[in-house]
């Protein structure tokens, strides 16, 4: 009886050191957790204090302003704002199209055997450093563009509308040569995303639309497209989030010019490349300017990033309920 | 096919499936340049002067001093978001698998995974550098401790979430058969789910060390550069990477030869840590 009573009492006891124990362990983990959420908050409020000179001393005509001009102490964000846009456009104009080529090559048209290698070897593109990409891009890719951009001009350059956008001097350095090199950054991203929603497509779907003969293009615009058009434009967010952030290959590419030019042939600078190369010598209101532009930069990745998780996970929930 | 009664659409079909296999080709011209260059030139400029002299010799020298700066900044960054990444990745696959805030970190941490790399630089600068600059009265400012931190930040989110997905495949019958024995919480997470999922942790952490191992931008504000060798982690520290960066900034063509050098060993590193980390999941995903 005694003896009972002592191997509950002690069973009792170990249970409640156990549960003492679960408690610290399980708030040890949530405290790893929270880092992570720590760590977006931690640079959004860091870029913004930084800022806080340029951002709340100038508001908005540090947005409005395009002159850029450390001697003088004037800073105005809207010339890498605009490089980094238009060069991110470039990026996802040429970047799209090509990964749903990839993509469609890659479910529908190989042969089984050349599908893993080919995959294996786009999704190289995405783990090679970017400051590769930017090395690769000042010494092979900017002479490659300097050499074909005057048939740019002398074609493109013609064109109404378009034209304005391919006038200049064949520097190869510039908005289209950063773009360029940007879309081989962001492809395997989106390549990735969209090889893999459609290949969670239905079999049914395909298989129905085929038995009415529709051709192999027809069911992946009509069919495989449609279906997993949420996922898709989450996929291409993904990678402008890449492509607004990218810092290393644009920089060697961009020839840091804080001019705003309506040619793509034009050198250019974005808000990453404009960090990348002054910061280690900016101060005072300078370096505040530097990180409200890494702030802007933070606040429009992160929103863009937002729309893209969301919008893939719209197609998971789908998936998950059907 | 060929008597079809609709060349029109046939013709299209034929065209749209054409350009994709081109835009697959065009991916993979792109892929094999970079890496030609990069095997061609750094080979060229390769020996043993590279693992022997420091960067501060320039033309002369070699690049030993990023090397050990940048071999000591990612095992300092994996040391710290190693252990984070897990607990925070067993947290989100053990305690937090449907509860809200469990889906608002996954959510957020996926967003840091593609967050701007020099944002997170920037952030380290703000938050380690000028606070080490103030406390030690400029004796210490740019540090290879920052640099390991901004790179912990970025291999962080990988490693989290891998652990997470790799916990997440364990059976649940390991669990209920760990608890029904009457073993506590954290001894069935540590000792029986982490070793189960082992392999796919430390592909996880391997994916890590890939990515942060290549990141420039992180490092320019925060380990700065040294042209010499230093192991104090409270020194400015060289890096291959940054070495890179301003040797290809630099006009004299021999300080580009040494920048491919080092581009080739990086990117031989990244590539290889790659092909382990999917070596690794696959053995582990056919073993039974």
């Amino acid at each position: 009886m005694n003896s009972t009573l002592i191997l509950s009492i002690a069973a009792e006891a170990r249970e409640r050191r156990d549960a003492r124990h679960d408690a610290w362990f399980r708030r040890l983990l949530l405290a790893a957790a929270l880092l992570v959420v720590l760590a977006l908050l931690g640079a959004a409020l860091a870029t913004l204090w930084g800022g806080r000179e340029v951002l709340f001393g100038q508001g908005l005509d540090f947005l409005a302003s395009s002159r850029w001009d450390p001697v003088a102490g004037e800073f105005g964000a809207l010339a890498p704002v605009y490089g980094t846009l238009v060069t991110s456009a470039v990026a996802l104009v040429l970047a799209v199209p090509m990964a749903f080529g990839v993509a469609l090559f890659l479910t529908e048209v190989a042969p089984p055997w050349l599908r893993g290698p080919v995959a294996t070897a786009i999704e190289l593109l995405a783990s090679i450093p970017s400051i590769i990409y930017g090395m690769w891009g000042l010494t092979v890719f900017v002479p490659f563009m300097a050499r074909i951009e005057p048939a740019l001009s002398a074609t493109l350059g013609r064109l109404p509308l378009v034209g304005a956008l391919f006038q200049g001097p064949p520097l190869g350095l510039g908005l289209l040569t950063a773009g360029i090199v940007l879309a081989v950054m962001i492809l395997p991203f989106i390549a990735a995303v969209m090889r893999e929603v459609f290949s969670s497509v239905p079999r049914e779907l395909k298989e129905s639309a085929r038995a009415l003969g529709a051709t192999t293009w027809e069911v992946a615009w009509h069919i495989v497209l449609p279906y997993t058009r949420p996922a898709v434009i989450g996929g291409i967010f993904l990678g402008l989030g890449r492509a607004l952030g990218e810092t290393m290959a644009v920089t060697f590419v961009l020839g840091n010019a804080f001019d705003i030019t309506a040619s793509l042939l034009m050198p250019g600078t974005s808000i990453s490349s404009a960090i990348a190369n002054e910061f280690n010598e900016a101060v005072g209101l300078h370096r505040s300017a530097l990180l409200a532009l890494g702030f802007l930069l933070f606040v429009v990745t992160f929103l863009v990033l937002l729309a893209a998780r969301l919008l893939l996970r719209r197609l998971a929930r789908r998936e998950g309920t059907g | 096919m060929s008597a079809s009664p609709y060349p029109r659409r046939q013709f299209t079909n034929a065209l749209a499936l054409g350009l994709g296999g081109v835009a697959t080709a065009v991916g993979l011209a792109f892929l094999a340049s970079i890496l030609w260059v990069t095997l061609g030139r750094g080979m060229a400029a390769f020996g043993p002067a590279l693992f022997t002299k420091i960067s501060a010799h320039g033309a002369e020298g070699g690049l030993a001093n990023a090397i050990l700066g940048s071999l000591l900044m990612d095992l300092m960054a994996l040391a710290i978001a190693a252990p984070v990444g897990v607990m925070a990745g067993a947290w989100l696959a053990e305690h937090a698998r449907s509860s809200r805030l469990g889906a608002a970190v996954r959510f957020l941490n996926d967003i840091l995974l593609s967050a701007p790399s020099i944002v997170l630089g920037l952030f380290v600068y703000v938050a380690v550098v000028l606070p080490m600059t103030r406390w030690s009265d400029g004796a210490v400012s740019f540090s290879g401790v920052a640099g390991a931190i901004a790179l912990a930040l970025i291999g962080l989110p990988v490693i989290v979430r891998t652990t997470d997905e790799m916990l997440r495949l364990v059976p649940g019958a390991f669990r209920e058969a760990a608890l029904s024995l009457g073993i506590p919480q954290w001894k069935l997470t540590t000792q029986v789910l982490m070793r189960a999922a082992l392999p796919g942790i430390v592909t996880g952490v391997l994916l890590a060390l890939a990515r942060l191992a290549g990141e420039t931008a992180p490092l320019l504000f925060t380990a700065f550069g040294n042209p010499f060798t230093t192991l104090d982690p409270l020194d400015k520290m060289a890096s291959l990477p940054v070495v890179i960066y301003q040797y290809t900034n630099d006009p004299s063509p021999d300080l580009h030869a040494i920048a491919w050098a080092g581009a080739l060993l990086i990117t031989t590193f990244v590539l290889l840590l790659g092909l382990a980390a999917r070596g690794l999941l696959h053995r582990h995903r056919t073993s039974p």
